[in-house]
């Protein structure tokens, strides 16, 4: 039985086929719409190396079944940035040191996107701790991804009161 | 994984026929399920998405103040609503404290409520296992059993229940609201799931078909309000299981202690209530003398599965704490570190202002 289902996907509308209701929506990104900077860690929603926003929400991908997602909006990683111009978050993980092998950096990103959207960590490094404890990083980068979303926080505040006035 | 059929109803009448049969799992949030199937742990031949049920997403207030929390509410909507963090602050610290934000983004209220051991027995197909395969034996039984029970346990399954939200919940007199093949009931959230006994793979009351609709508190455990807490000792700060946990609120009156809520985490197969030691507190002072009493009281019945007999003054301690804590009175927000030992003690952040 195949289901046919709707999807934005970085802006896009897409109605994939799902021919095998247990495709989740991470092998779907990654198998089937070559989407591949989601990255597959540990597939068992403890690492968060699948993170991605779902209707603007992150998630694990890893945990979620396409089939039953019919009608999200999904945004990868790849769909942060404005062509050449990188994200604030992207931006600022380099400018930080918020990676080191850069494996688990796509789902910190989106971690931290939703984070910052969800606005209750403020610039408080423990809460931001606390708030990204579902995205692991072995290569121990954590002291610079702190940093990283403080300062792509403030630097979106700022823009955000720039676009207001 | 085990293929399996999928369906998608949209009336819970459609749900509960759907579900009614065999060997057919509900899917919520799947962040439990999924991984029980990646680990062929579940095998369902047939899945049924309830997600696009009507009218099960909302935190509805009720006439009399209490509240009915929709089953498909996710966990980070009801610990963020504000009015809900308000009212029942102590249901909010502990959902914070369990998993992580992502998550929480996924898992129902229901879900959550239904929620599968953590035992690693169980999750080891290697292992024989009663719940899992019933006969076969308990594997935890002489194995590691730091995160196994130490009250209600039996010898065919030591296994505890992982949700940090039913905790609170319990103490609270939550309510869960079931529709079934035969009409709609209501189950005390207490006597939902099954201690194990001789059928470890009964874990709770319902039956096939039966769709949990939502769960209810009763506006009298909005009067613990201003006193409620919960607490959770784990093996690192954030994103674990408990080890033990406890949910304690006051209700206090010019300084006395008018009635307890006390609940415990981690050391049983279901949330578990400790009366005694609510009814051993109720017209008391607060101070550490009688909540000492309070919490040996909680752990009367407590023994050892194996080599966990620190659980138990854990527990004593960790109850003697939530209390103080409860009593010191809830904070105006949920601690950076919800439910975390490591946050501040009231009488710290006090000194801390001086």
């Amino acid at each position: 039985m195949s289901f046919d289902i709707a999807l934005t996907i970085n802006g896009l509308h897409r109605v994939v086929a799902i021919d095998d209701p247990r495709i989740t929506l991470l092998d779907l990104l990654r198998e089937r719409l070559d989407l591949t900077g989601t990255k597959k860690g540990c597939d068992r929603g403890q690492c968060g190396a699948c993170t991605v926003l779902v209707d603007d929400r992150r998630v694990n991908s890893c945990l979620a079944l396409a089939v039953s997602l019919d009608g999200a909006v999904v945004t990868t990683i790849e769909g942060v940035a404005h062509g050449d111009t990188l994200h604030p978050v992207q931006a600022a993980f380099i400018e930080n040191d918020g990676l080191q092998c850069g494996f688990c950096t796509p789902g910190q990103i989106m971690s931290a996107i939703g984070l910052i959207r969800e606005g209750l960590a403020g610039d408080d490094p423990e809460r931001i701790r606390e708030g990204m404890s579902g995205n692991l990083c072995r290569c121990g980068a954590y002291a610079g991804i702190t940093e990283a979303i403080l300062e792509a926080q403030a630097r979106m505040q700022l823009e955000h009161k720039g676009e207001a006035a | 994984m085990r293929p399996f059929a999928y369906d998608r109803p949209t009336t819970i009448a459609d749900a509960v026929a759907s579900g009614a049969q065999p060997e057919t799992a509900f899917l919520g949030g799947g962040t439990n399920l999924l991984d029980l199937m990646k680990g062929n742990i579940s095998r369902p031949a047939r899945l049924v998405d309830v997600t696009r049920l009507p009218g099960l997403s909302t935190i509805e207030w009720l006439q009399d103040g209490g509240v009915r929390i929709g089953a498909l509410v996710r966990n980070s909507d009801l610990a963020h609503d504000p009015r809900f963090a308000n009212r029942f602050p102590s249901v909010a610290e502990a959902l914070l404290s369990g998993a992580s934000a992502q998550l929480r983004n996924a898992a129902t209220a229901a879900g959550n409520v239904l929620q599968r051991t953590r035992c690693q027995y169980f999750y080891d197909a290697a292992s024989v296992c009663n719940k899992r395969d019933p006969g076969t034996g308990c594997g935890a039984i002489g194995g590691l059993t730091r995160l196994h029970a130490v009250l209600g346990w039996s010898e065919h399954c030591i296994a505890t229940h992982p949700s940090d939200f039913c905790v609170p919940l319990v103490a609270l007199d939550a309510v869960v609201e079931i529709e079934g093949r035969a009409g709609r009931r209501d189950v005390p959230l207490e006597a939902l799931h099954r201690l194990p006994g001789n059928t470890p793979e009964r874990e709770t009351v319902l039956e096939p078909g039966d769709v949990i609709t939502a769960i209810r508190l009763p506006a009298e455990a909005a009067a613990y309000a201003g006193n409620a807490r919960y607490l959770k000792v784990r093996e690192r700060t954030s994103y674990a299981f408990a080890v033990v946990s406890a949910g304690a609120a006051l209700r206090l009156d010019q300084g006395t202690i008018v009635s307890a809520r006390l609940a415990l985490g981690g050391v049983a197969l279901k949330p578990w209530r400790a009366r005694a030691a609510e009814d051993l507190l109720a017209g008391a002072l607060p101070g550490a003398t009688v909540f000492r009493d309070a919490a040996a009281l909680a752990l009367a019945e407590a023994r050892p599965c194996g080599d966990n007999g620190f659980k138990i003054e854990l527990a004593r301690r960790i109850i003697v704490r939530a209390l103080t804590l409860a009593a010191a009175g809830t904070p105006d927000r949920v601690p950076a570190l919800p439910a975390s030992p490591f946050a501040l003690a009231p009488t710290q952040e006090v000194s801390a202002h001086v």
